[in-house]
């Protein structure tokens, strides 16, 4: 039911525009490698902190806000490229386990990170128990590291 | 050099890597992994020397607090990355996108030195300014260029389009030394 859909993507003009250029693919990839780099600075000052490491010396919910911009930026960044390299071989990715697990992994991180993780990080730190802190941190870096490891495996398969 | 390379590529280790089905990728995904860590926290670090973030954090506090994160991505980020040119030195070696990700990596070296040794002299002075002297910004900026640029060219390096095996424009075959690749 899917796979029609990924046809119509990848028939697209600008999956066609993309497949057709020597550079565009490679451009964007980079584009979207920096922005991994960025948003991975932005989860982790926050994550980590919530573990008790890092910026510890910081209340959460000031860290969280300060960098709040730069990880919304990020993954602006990261989905308008993400859906430009998906576009140009997109049946490619239809057939690719790494993509679904990145695709899953990342529907999963965005909802956690602007629900669950966002209210927990800017709560009131004296009426939340460190272990759900702890628990939340877990979770975003277990999410985001299957983004970031099942992005990269696409490039390996097929 | 030219040599080195060719020796080096003929060793046991070298072919292995290269050749093995699972090895290579797992090198080269714990590679984009931990520079998402190293790159992802510096450029915390250099956009709290900008001014443009954690702007009530004392400079000191991010820069004492996120640098053991730092080395420890840095440190496995270099070891993978000397693996990665261990695999395929020969053209890794005459690559222009890896010499030019090599200058860049001098070049980010020498930035923070030269931050750790002037700038960061008088940071006591303006530990708690949300936007830090002009001079720090400069190291800042310089600083997250060069690792943009470090992190593009290493990407490229994956590309063929300037590779000695093909005939390529003179500047080429001057920067990635061409005519000493083998045949």
């Amino acid at each position: 039911m899917l796979f029609p859909f990924f046809q119509w993507c990848e028939a697209s003009t600008v999956g066609n525009a993309i497949r057709q250029s020597l550079w565009a693919f490679a451009v964007i990839e980079s584009i979207h490698l920096l922005g991994l780099a960025a948003i991975g600075g932005a989860v982790l000052v926050v994550d980590l902190r919530m573990l008790g490491l890092g910026l510890r010396r910081q209340p959460i919910a000031d860290l969280a806000r300060s960098v709040h911009p730069w990880f919304v930026g990020s993954l602006a960044v990261m989905l308008v490229t993400g859906v430009g390299l998906f576009l140009s071989e997109a049946v490619k990715c239809y057939y690719s386990t790494p993509f679904w697990v990145k695709i899953s992994s990342l529907a999963l991180a965005i909802t956690f990170s602007f629900t669950v993780r966002r209210k927990i990080a800017l709560a009131d730190e004296s009426r939340i128990h460190p272990i759900w802190y702890k628990l939340v941190a877990l979770v975003s870096l277990a999410l985001w590291f299957g983004v970031g490891a099942g992005g990269r495996w696409i490039g390996f398969s097929g | 050099m030219t040599a080195f390379v060719q020796w080096l590529a003929s060793t046991p280790g070298s072919v292995a890597l290269h050749e093995s089905l699972y090895m290579y990728p797992l090198v080269e995904s714990v590679h984009v992994l931990t520079l998402c860590v190293f790159v992802g926290l510096a450029a915390i670090l250099d956009l709290r020397l900008m001014g443009l973030t954690l702007g009530r954090t004392p400079v000191s506090e991010v820069a004492r607090r996120l640098l053991p994160w730092m080395g420890f991505g840095f440190t496995i980020m270099v070891i993978t990355g000397v693996m990665l040119f261990y695999a395929i030195p020969v053209r890794s070696y005459h690559s222009v996108w890896f010499r030019t990700k090599l200058i860049l990596l001098v070049l980010a070296g020498l930035n923070a030195w030269l931050f750790h040794a002037r700038i960061w002299r008088s940071v006591s002075n303006w530990d708690l300014d949300p936007v830090p002297p002009a001079a720090a910004r400069v190291a800042g900026t310089a600083s997250l260029v060069l690792w943009a640029g470090i992190i593009v060219t290493g990407r490229m390096i994956a590309y063929n389009w300037f590779d000695c095996d093909k005939p390529q424009p003179a500047a080429i075959v001057f920067a990635a030394s061409c005519d000493s690749y083998p045949k």
